[in-house]
């Protein structure tokens, strides 16, 4: 079966391009036969219900499957239209254009200062003191966390609430200037007010970057996305803007789940 | 051969009434109306089954002390008795020889006094047997009917019977706890004694260490009790040549076991690795001996250095670091495993490589579990002795010189338990006081790491 793509979806530069992308661990074939273009400037919401693959395709985008033994990718990714998964391709390089924000906040044991500045110092990014200075503050100031945290930058990035935490992740990944940010579900451990205010952040951050989110909520992909791509048993079975995904989706199988019949 | 029969008869009776508890049990469950009782019948069963076991065992302990002292009381009040010398050691060889013939224990008396007393003795023990096997019995049957009788339907037989598991763990735990306060207190006696007779000062100041065995031991002279060169070569060869040795040996292996190596040669290296904990300390000194410390000798020969002794601090030292290895390196492993695998993937998403991962987040998140495995292996390495005894040597120098031989703590007390001296001379009570100072040390040290492990624990929660 292929993925229904919407045709009123306009030519935008797509930023990232995955072609025929299936992933496997060891035998079991976890995605299918992939394709989809992330827009720039754009948020692309994954939706679907779970062992879906989302988090496992979005996770090819920036090769953290990598770090599992047994997985392995087939088909092409491309990034600005070079092949990430070429044998060229350096993975320290590709991270830093591709960040990612995980499910639950992981901030390092540091302070909030260095969780910030790691990025970009293992980068070579900063030089002086006053560099690291100047980026862990825009970093924290795009991040919505300076109010919060700017008197205290030296405590423990794990003293800081879950919400906190995870705009600080928010922070460090943009710390590096990345093209893409990845998030796979960055709400799911947070109460209804921290995430409110991170959906309002991923709002603001939508236009400078490309951001795709897998997310459980199909309410939250409706706020927050311009694009999205309805998942099911490894496929991708829809893919289309939000507006139409969710007022006229074409495929059966995206109705009932975003109508709540399963998943 | 007393006791073992009232064992096994201990054990017997609990059998039975176990067989018998569950059988009524089972018989209330029938008669139940909803087949339903408030405890498991077996529960049942082990209620009477400890009520008999517990009380008989306890008698049994009691008795094996005061039955031999009843026996040897009704043996010196008969007539044969009346002969024998008023005291002293004669007397006791001959109620002992008495003693062995009447309970089989030996063929024929050699002291022919002894003679007239084996027939009494024989009485007694056939009595006092009987004696013992009845109230055996009797105490089984009262304690176990009492329990049998109170087993009923709404019983609450299991939670007595966890009540009663909770108390036997909580004992056995205080076995080892009583034993390590038994252990200060024989320690704290022993070297309040030593201080009586040389100074604490002279003791954990002076630099000269050579306590004689046959001097007067009314008269000791301070001077020659200073311990520092001991304390400073048990650091030496434990804490700082062993360390240098064994802490980035450790840490590094375990950093390539826990992230670089694949599944397979785990495996296969980290049992290998744990063997160099299991073999005995006397085989390393063996090796610290003959080999390392000759090798040692000669590689300083052949750069020039030509008063080398061929017991060296140096080869103890490293031998030491070597069996202390798996200790840092496996609580560093454990501790490195236990950082959350975000922080990990976390890290590698900003692009780190796999080694600034390890520098920057994975160690430094570890580290308090590193410290404390680093601190066990100290307390573990300043209590080791076989090495030492055999490859550090006995001259007490202070001297910074890794080539030289030196001499620990626990050497000495060796030296000074096993030497020439009586065992209230000055000179072996200081190996007591020695030992104090070791076990406050060890005893400091795995505080510390326990503490800082608990720490570290929370980090994470």
């Amino acid at each position: 079966m292929v993925t229904v793509v919407h045709p009123n979806l306009e030519d935008t530069n797509a930023k990232m391009s995955a072609r025929d992308v299936s992933v496997f661990y060891g035998d079991k074939k976890a995605i299918d036969d992939v394709s989809i273009d992330i827009p720039t400037k754009y948020v692309t919401a994954f939706i679907g219900p779970s062992g879906c693959g989302k988090s496992t395709f979005l996770r090819t985008l920036n090769r953290m499957n990598d770090t599992i033994p047994s997985a392995r990718v087939e088909g092409e990714i491309t990034l600005d239209g070079e092949d990430i998964y070429r044998s060229k391709m350096d993975v320290v390089q590709l991270r830093a254009r591709v960040g990612m924000v995980f499910q639950k906040p992981n901030p390092f044991p540091k302070s909030i200062y260095d969780n910030v500045a790691y990025g970009p110092k293992i980068h070579g990014l900063v030089g002086s003191k006053s560099e690291i200075d100047e980026v862990v503050e825009k970093s924290l100031r795009r991040a919505g966390l300076w109010m919060e945290v700017k008197d205290r930058l030296e405590d423990s990035g794990t003293a800081l609430s879950g919400g906190q935490q995870q705009r600080l992740c928010i922070a460090r990944a943009i710390a590096v200037d990345p093209e893409v940010i990845l998030m796979d579900e960055p709400c799911s451990a947070l109460d209804p007010i921290a995430t409110a205010k991170i959906e309002e952040l991923i709002d603001e951050l939508s236009g400078r970057y490309a951001i795709v989110i897998v997310t459980h909520s199909m309410q939250q992909a409706a706020r927050v996305s311009q694009r999205t791509a309805f998942f099911h048993l490894g496929k991708m079975v829809e893919y289309g803007r939000t507006s139409d995904i969710f007022t006229n989706p074409l495929e059966k199988r995206t109705q009932d789940y975003i109508t709540g019949r399963y998943g | 051969m007393s006791p073992a029969i009232l064992l096994v008869l201990a054990l017997g009776l609990g059998l039975a009434g176990w067989l018998a508890a569950r059988a009524r049990a089972w018989t209330f469950r029938r008669d139940s109306a909803n087949g339903r009782i408030a405890a498991l019948p077996v529960y049942h069963a082990w209620y009477v089954a400890l009520w008999i076991v517990v009380p008989v065992l306890l008698f049994v302990g009691l008795w094996s002390v005061i039955a031999p002292q009843l026996i040897s009381q009704s043996v010196l009040a008969s007539p044969a008795a009346s002969d024998l010398p008023a005291f002293g050691f004669q007397r006791d060889a001959i109620l002992s020889e008495a003693r062995s013939v009447a309970s089989g224990s030996a063929k024929a008396v050699f002291n022919e006094a002894a003679n007239g007393l084996v027939e009494p003795y024989r009485a007694a023990i056939s009595r006092y047997n009987l004696i013992g096997v009845l109230a055996t019995l009797i105490i089984a049957f009262l304690a176990g009917a009492w329990a049998f009788l109170r087993i009923k339907p709404d019983f609450t037989a299991r939670t007595r019977v966890e009540k009663a598991v909770m108390t036997i763990l909580l004992l056995a735990s205080l076995v080892a706890i009583l034993t390590t306060l038994g252990i200060v207190v024989s320690l704290v006696f022993e070297t309040i004694r030593f201080f009586g007779m040389v100074s604490p000062l002279d003791f954990l100041f002076g630099t000269q260490w050579g306590p004689d065995p046959m001097s007067n031991p009314n008269s000791p002279d301070g001077s020659r009790y200073g311990a520092i060169p001991l304390f400073w070569g048990t650091i030496y060869i434990g804490a700082v040549i062993a360390m240098i040795v064994a802490i980035p040996l450790g840490l590094m292996s375990a950093i390539y076991l826990t992230q670089y190596a694949n599944p397979t040669l785990r495996k296969w290296i980290k049992p290998a690795l744990e063997v160099l904990a299991g073999v005995p300390t006397v085989v390393y000194g063996y090796f610290a001996a003959l080999t390392v410390a000759p090798a040692i000798r000669d590689a300083a020969f052949a750069v020039g250095i030509t008063n080398a002794s061929s017991e060296s601090a140096l080869a103890a030292g490293l031998v030491m670091g070597v069996m202390i290895i798996p200790f840092v390196s496996s609580m560093a492993d454990d501790s490195i495993a236990a950082v959350p695998q975000a922080m990990r993937d976390g890290s590698l998403a900003m692009g780190a490589t796999t080694s600034e991962t390890i520098r920057k987040v994975l160690v430094p998140a570890a580290l308090p579990g590193i410290v404390a495995g680093v601190m066990l292996a100290v307390s573990r390495a300043i209590g080791e002795t076989m090495i030492v005894v055999m490859a550090a040597g006995a001259a007490a120098n202070l001297t910074g010189n890794p080539l030289e031989a030196m001499t620990t703590v626990t050497f000495q007390i060796v030296a000074m338990l096993t030497g020439e001296g009586s065992f209230d001379h000055p000179a072996t009570l200081s190996a007591f006081a020695l030992g104090f100072v070791l076990f406050m040390v060890t005893l400091g040290l795995n505080f510390i790491a326990l503490r800082v492990v608990k720490r570290f624990r929370e980090a994470y929660e």
